[in-house]
């Protein structure tokens, strides 16, 4: 099953090494790890998702909790949280094409960022299973490149 | 005024505490043994190898529950403390261990004795760091020291690069710090306990599992009253040993792949399992689904990873051994177990411990360290990592908290020797052995050098038998008796199969008697069993110098019971013909 946890870390160097390497070394299944600094410039945010059935699960929250840079440990799994990965995908769009690909990306709620002759990029921004329906839209035009931030996540609410 | 980067370490050793370091110098850290040349209150000691050095930290801390401390270069300096930080840290021992590092700028330009020890020892320290700023070297520090002895002890590493070493700064060593993501639970849930207490209580066959953790928080004491309150019998892992002296009625023995026959028995048949500061490690446990399958588990560990990881816990505890276990002692009252003590009575008397041999004149381990047991019951003893390891955890009764050091998780060979002098360092009136292997005491046997120089009565007792014992163990029981690498004797003469042991072997080298005298050591040989005792009395005599002896052994013996790998820890092997 899939996991969504949202972390407080120490802005410390060497701390995205420590939560990576403890994925690869214990076997765990790492899928996005993104980072990125708070309003407190010593505190970085780190949304990761991973895979793993309840006991294996239970286990990377507390081998999480037990690394010293981490200062707090939220699971967003089940959490009322708002959950947004943005990505930019670059796609074969010839001219004949475009029309059709505009109406998707309409719909989808993509912006264009760049046409060229023969190609187009796109940014799209939502949950992670709106992009992969997108990039399925698109496949048969020709996806030429895609580019995923990863998962990022708040809680809903006041509760920090 | 302002220091130095290298002074202000001084000062912070000093601070606290710090008696002994272990060391070797090099290129980046010669500014800092230039101040601790003018340091009394520090003895260093020179190692002949890092790995030795990590080692001897990590016997002194065992032994006096004090943190180690080390000191070595850059480069392949920190390198050499790799197997030594790891073994520390699988068996929870404090150490702080400072490196030296290239000067800031030349980092990451692959410059002379560079290594990225911080990022290599990442997943093998409790925690690591490198100073960047001379401004953070005082609280980093003393964060180390915080973090070595606190919670589930282990070892920090501290990577100083030389340049932070040289700079000048503020002279301040902070009295305390506060690491915000770091709060260990020390006490335990108090509705917890209850339901633990509760649980005690009712059960008919509970059983007492007793891991290292029960020595570090310095519970044994408490432990013992308990036990003797409740008169539940009690299992030890390998690193519980000593929890109750191994003479005590209700003392098993160690359970697991080379445990006792009653306590085995006693895990798969108990209805409760309590189990306090240990990681139900695959040693012990065997196969999963075969360990205590009828038992209600408790487990208390100060680290919440431990817990319900390999064994599911009903009734899980996080807290510091020490002050759960004196919670949970005015809670607790005898339960009723007669049936269940008789049927382990019995267990007892079916498969008791045997020597193999016994009567003859042929000289084997367990006679040696029977000898050594009677004659040196206080003693600290250390052992090497095979059949050398599971022997004296059988046959030496240890009566004594922080008095077996063993490296149990990594299972270093190599370990037992250094950890020795380091031991002797801290306790200079006790005696201190060392149960080795011929294969592993020739992993560090370099530092005879370091325990002859210092004066380090350290007596190293060789089961010399010629072989990797353990591999060749495994190899006679489920290989076919081919002993592939495993015979430290075998030429360039012998045939590409051995067909065993026999006269026509090559002569075994070293001569570890020549050896020890080649170091200024004390060397002597024993062959049969009526030279065992003389000549172990003779080696406590002396005052200042090792003793080796090369106790020339029954080649083939085997550690028995034994449990095989894979299987339940009730399916017992007790000689070679019971190898299905």
């Amino acid at each position: 099953m899939k996991r969504v946890l949202s972390l407080l870390v120490e802005n410390h160097q060497g701390v995205l090494s420590r939560i990576a390497g403890l994925f690869s070394g214990r076997g765990y299944n790492l899928e996005s790890i993104t980072a990125g600094v708070t309003t407190d410039p010593q505190i970085t945010r780190i949304t990761l998702v991973c895979q793993g059935d309840d006991s294996v699960f239970a286990q990377i929250k507390k081998q999480l909790q037990k690394l010293i840079d981490v200062i707090k440990v939220t699971d967003l799994t089940e959490a009322r949280a708002l959950h947004r990965e943005l990505a930019l995908l670059k796609i074969k769009a010839r001219s004949t094409d475009r029309g059709e690909i505009f109406q998707v990306a309409d719909v989808f709620r993509a912006r264009v960022l760049d046409v060229g002759l023969d190609c187009m990029v796109m940014e799209v921004t939502g949950a992670s299973e709106k992009i992969d329906d997108f990039a399925a839209v698109l496949a048969p035009y020709g996806i030429l490149e895609i580019a995923r931030s990863g998962l990022i996540s708040v809680e809903r609410g006041k509760k920090q | 005024m302002k220091i130095t980067g290298s002074e202000l370490l001084v000062k912070a050793l000093i601070a606290e505490g710090v008696q002994h370091l272990f060391g070797f110098p090099g290129g980046v850290v010669i500014p800092i043994f230039d101040t601790l040349y003018s340091a009394p209150q520090i003895k260093v000691v020179l190692t002949r190898h890092e790995q030795g050095a990590v080692h001897a930290a990590d016997g002194y801390a065992r032994s006096t529950g004090r943190t180690g401390v080390c000191l070595v270069t850059s480069g392949p300096g920190a390198t050499n403390t790799v197997t030594g930080i790891a073994t520390a840290n699988f068996d929870s021992v404090p150490i702080v261990c400072f490196t030296g590092q290239v000067s800031r700028d030349m980092i990451g330009n692959d410059a002379f004795q560079e290594a990225d020890i911080v990022g290599i020892t990442r997943p093998i320290t409790k925690h690591n760091y490198l100073v960047l700023e001379r401004a953070d070297l005082g609280r980093i520090i003393k964060e180390a020291f915080t973090l070595a002895a606190s919670g589930r002890p282990g070892p920090v590493l501290v990577d100083l690069p030389v340049d932070v070493v040289r700079e000048l700064g503020d002279p301040e060593y902070p009295e305390s710090v506060s690491i915000r993501g770091y709060n260990p639970v020390y006490r335990g849930h108090a509705g917890q306990i209850r339901k633990a207490a509760q649980a005690l209580r009712k059960a008919r066959r509970p059983l007492f599992y007793a891991g290292g953790g029960i020595h570090i928080a310095g519970a044994v004491e408490t432990f013992r009253k308990i036990v003797q309150k409740t008169g539940v019998p009690v299992v030890s892992s390998l690193m519980g040993i000593g929890s109750l002296p191994g003479d005590h009625p209700l003392d098993l023995g160690m359970l697991g792949m080379h445990g006792t026959y009653q306590s085995n028995m006693a895990v798969t048949h108990c209805d409760l399992l309590f189990a306090v500061g240990t990681r139900f490690d695959d040693r012990a446990t065997g196969d999963l689904s075969k360990f205590a399958p009828e038992a209600t588990i408790v487990h208390v560990d100060i680290d919440p990873v431990s817990i319900s990881r390999n064994v599911a816990v009903e009734i899980p505890i996080v807290g510091d051994a020490l002050q759960v276990l004196e919670q949970l002692e005015p809670l607790l009252e005898p339960p009723s177990i007669d049936g269940w003590l008789r049927t382990i009575q019995e267990w007892r008397r079916e498969h008791p411990l045997t020597v193999s041999n016994q009567g003859s004149s042929l000289l084997t381990p367990e006679k040696i360290i029977q000898a050594i047991c009677k004659l040196y019951p206080q003693a600290i003893v250390c052992t090497e990592v095979g059949q050398n390891q599971m022997w004296t955890a059988l046959f030496y009764t240890f009566r004594h908290s922080r008095s077996l050091l063993t490296s149990g998780g990594l299972g270093t060979m190599g370990y037992g020797f250094p950890a020795a002098i380091g031991a002797q360092m801290g306790n200079p009136g006790r005696t201190v052995i060392d149960i080795a292997g011929d294969g592993s005491i020739q992993m560090n046997i370099q530092e005879l050098a370091t325990a002859v120089h210092n004066g380090l009565p350290v007596i190293v007792a060789i089961l010399n038998n010629g072989y990797l014992g353990m591999v060749r163990q495994w190899q006679q029981l489920f290989y076919k008796r081919r002993y592939s690498s495993s015979c430290l004797m075998t030429g360039a003469d012998c045939p590409p199969q051995c067909p065993g042991p026999g006269e026509t072997c090559p002569v075994y080298t070293p001569d570890f008697v020549k050896l020890a005298e080649a170091y200024g050591a004390v060397g002597m040989r024993v062959r049969r069993p009526e030279e065992i005792e003389p000549a172990l009395t003779e080696a406590g005599k002396s005052r200042n110098r090792p003793v080796f002896i090369d106790f020339i052994v029954e080649r083939e013996l085997n550690v028995f019971p034994m449990v095989a790998p894979g299987a339940g820890i009730s399916e017992m092997i007790f000689s070679e013909e019971g190898r299905k």
